[in-house]
């Protein structure tokens, strides 16, 4: 590892450096071991408190984050907008600092409004701030869950060709990926709906395709978006069965596929609706292995950010 | 009272004059312009202004500001906006509607002419709405309005969407020759987007106001000015597709006029890349693209006037995440330092034709008898130093809110001396 990680925050990949991506990467590859253990608890972050501050409903988001804190014996609090002062009208800022005066070392945030995560870094001053999805604008764990995915398959990332299928538009899924295979030397593509395709796309060097036959054709990583099923109705397409019928990833668009191209999916999915179910469960599927990836890039960033020395220690 | 302004520039578009020129005011009126000094001899007067080196025009006129006064004295008050604009350099500002009750009868708009007078430290005209409640369904009582004091009538904040109301609008206000200005906005298109959609939308995953969203309404209601004859007013034009059709109606011959806020010819959407709270507005700050139509429309005179669309908001309507803050900034206290360092310094507009967008020209579409130094005129005067540097300290302003893009950023173009109906209202210490 070349470089040493110096920020406070973690707020999205696209102002994060590749050098930066590849120490988080590396980080995380040391952590899996752990999950393998008989006793899974490391000392690491003892005496270190993490609030997981989710203002979304999140499952897998927010259990990752958790059980990677508690496997490197960090206090972890969960805290959701249901039990929360939210509901009583307190804004964020009064929230954050609330938090702080508890003295936390790391808060993790999840929130409908894009950049609130920002804000609350602003507000922070003495809190490391972990963006766990803001909006339509970043997930960046999500993307660096992927590409340790994508690397321990393929053992590299640069040159690899990537085709991101779904509503790109409501997806931060989508835009941190984009941009952290971007900055890893891979080629993205993007396919959906042009109402789900937000304008200017391709001014990223993104190639843009309306149907999903061509842009998952000579590609090494197919991933497919969750389609919110709230969107229906909403005007940016009829129906989820034309939706399935036109972009839903199946066996017979998946043989136009390279032979060994590797599935991919944030979930949680819709069986049947953006993904079949024989292809969501099939050999080139990594949906379970992204999970998995997830502790351990999740740990990774909880010790670089609490300001682990030794990640052997 | 006699106030000698003493050997400024004079610089007063209506009347093509560019010289160095006494200003004579009498009882509250411009007396004379350009006394000889040997012809001053017998004059004693009570005060007199040392213009020398500096700038001596027409009093700022603002066809767009919101006092916030009935509502939200806690954002704004008719006494602390009409002083921020004295602090700008503005001497008459149209009061906006959209207050708290809404200035929809005779009533609020005798309350805001009483506090103004009262309290104010400019000239206040106020605008009433168009439709009943704001509600844009029932015209409201237009006739009233006009009668108890308002020149212009306006849903701003809100556009007209129903183009039957709208028509009827234009046809009923031609009766009294004001102008029926609008807040072009498709809100269907808007939605619940809260900035430009472009190319730092899509990477902020923030929801887009398209550009289209107003052309739809400004090329809309262009058919409908054609067709009632009536004199059509855009508020805040943002795109470069609203000022291509502006421009077109014009060249047509028809009653459209318009207007562009300081902030939307010196900012970009790029500014919304910081999550800053005050590169909110509607519109939404656009793309350079349309940050260079706006130019080019101000210099050929598409666009008649600059108005600052004043719009203060109390910290906690600002200090919030992006989606959920407050839509607006304050500008009165920045638009001529803008205008220098933005137009003037950019090479888009001259001294004089920036003057003339803040002076002559608004008062002209709004039917003011405003914004010159014509010998009887009101004596609205304001002094500035065009070539004088400062920094922007919101600190240090009138407004009673403080959300200000511009804060910190060092300007060339200061005011100096706000001078209304003979009064000195405001002066620069130092």
């Amino acid at each position: 590892m070349s470089i040493a990680w110096k920020r406070k925050d973690l707020l999205g990949v696209q102002d994060v450096s590749p050098e930066e991506i590849e120490l988080v990467l590396d980080t995380a590859v040391s952590m899996k071991e752990i999950a393998s253990r008989d006793i899974k608890k490391v000392p690491t972050l003892r005496g270190k408190t993490v609030i997981n501050l989710f203002y979304e409903p999140s499952t897998r988001t927010r259990t990752s984050f958790e059980i990677a804190g508690k496997w490197m014996s960090a206090d972890v609090i969960n805290i959701s907008t249901s039990s929360s002062s939210v509901v009583k009208g307190e804004t964020l800022k009064d929230t954050g600092l609330t938090l702080q005066a508890m003295h936390p070392d790391i808060v993790v945030i999840r929130h409908s409004a894009v950049g609130a995560p920002h804000f609350l870094a602003g507000v922070l001053t003495r809190t490391s701030v972990i963006n766990a999805g803001d909006g339509a604008h970043e997930h960046p764990t999500q993307a660096l869950l992927d590409l340790l995915t994508i690397r321990e398959r393929k053992g590299t990332l640069t040159g690899l060709k990537a085709a991101i299928v779904g509503d790109i538009l409501h997806s931060r899924v989508a835009r941190s990926n984009i941009f952290a295979m971007q900055k890893m030397g891979m080629q993205v593509r993007v396919s959906g709906p042009p109402t789900m395709l937000p304008r200017y796309l391709d001014r990223l060097g993104v190639e843009v395709f309306g149907r999903i036959e061509p842009a998952i054709a000579d590609v090494d990583i197919i991933m497919m978006l969750r389609i919110q099923l709230e969107r229906q109705g909403a005007g940016l397409f009829p129906t989820l069965r034309e939706y399935s019928k036109l972009f839903g990833l199946n066996l017979n668009r998946l043989q136009a596929a390279k032979p060994d191209v590797l599935i991919m999916h944030p979930g949680p999915i819709n069986r049947g609706v953006e993904i079949a179910p024989e292809v969501a469960d099939g050999p080139y599927s990594l949906i379970l292995n992204q999970v998995e990836n997830g502790l351990a890039v999740r740990m990774a960033l909880l010790y670089l950010l609490a300001g682990g020395q030794a990640v052997n220690n | 009272m006699k106030l000698l302004i003493e050997g400024g520039r004079v610089i007063d578009p209506a009347n093509e004059v560019d010289d160095v020129l006494d200003v004579l005011i009498e009882d509250g009126h411009i007396a004379a312009v350009g006394l000889e000094r040997t012809a001053r001899g017998a004059l004693i007067p009570d005060r007199v202004l040392d213009g020398r080196g500096k700038v001596v025009c027409p009093g700022f006129v603002d066809l767009h500001v919101h006092l916030r006064e009935p509502g939200r004295e806690d954002q704004e008050t008719i006494a602390t906006g009409t002083r921020a604009a004295a602090l700008g350099g503005f001497t008459s500002v149209c009061a906006m509607p959209n207050t708290n009750p809404v200035n929809d009868n005779q009533s609020v708009t005798g309350f805001v002419l009483d506090r103004a007078k009262r309290e104010g430290a400019v000239n206040v005209f106020p605008v009433g709405t168009i439709t009943k409640g704001q509600k844009g369904e029932e015209l409201a009582e237009i006739g009233e309005l006009v009668n108890a004091g308002c020149v212009a009538i306006s849903d701003d904040g809100k556009p007209v969407m129903n183009a039957e109301i709208m028509r009827r609008a234009l046809e009923y206000a031609s009766m009294f020759k004001i102008p029926v200005i609008q807040h072009a906005e498709d809100l269907h298109m808007t939605g619940k987007g809260s900035m430009h959609e472009g190319l730092v939308s899509m990477e902020l995953g923030i929801r887009g106001v398209p550009a289209a969203s107003e052309a739809i309404i400004v090329s809309r209601d262009i058919i409908l000015a054609e067709l009632t004859g009536s004199h059509y007013h855009v508020a805040h034009v943002s795109t470069a597709e609203s000022i291509h059709l502006i421009r077109q109606a014009k060249t047509k011959g028809l009653k459209v006029t318009c207007e562009v806020t300081p902030h939307h010819f010196s900012l970009s959407d790029e500014a919304v890349r910081s999550f800053s709270t005050n590169a909110k507005m509607a519109p939404p700050l656009r793309s350079a693209r349309h940050v260079e139509a706006i130019k080019a429309a101000l210099k050929d005179g598409t666009v008649d006037a600059i108005a600052t669309d004043h719009a203060p908001h109390t910290i906690q309507d600002k200090e919030v995440e992006f989606e959920y803050a407050a839509n607006g900034i304050i500008g009165l206290e920045t638009a001529f330092g803008l205008g220098v360092t933005v137009l003037v310094e950019g090479g888009v507009l001259t001294l004089n034709e920036l003057i003339a967008r803040l002076t002559c020209d608004p008062a002209r579409i709004f039917h003011l008898h405003k914004g010159t130094l014509s010998v009887g005129a009101d004596a609205d005067v304001t002094i500035v130093d065009p070539n004088r540097e400062w920094v922007v300290d919101v600190r240090k302003f009138a407004s009673k809110s403080r959300n200000s893009p511009f804060d910190g950023w060092k300007l060339r173009g200061e005011v100096l001396a706000t001078i209304v109906g003979g009064k000195v209202v405001w002066e620069r210490e130092g």
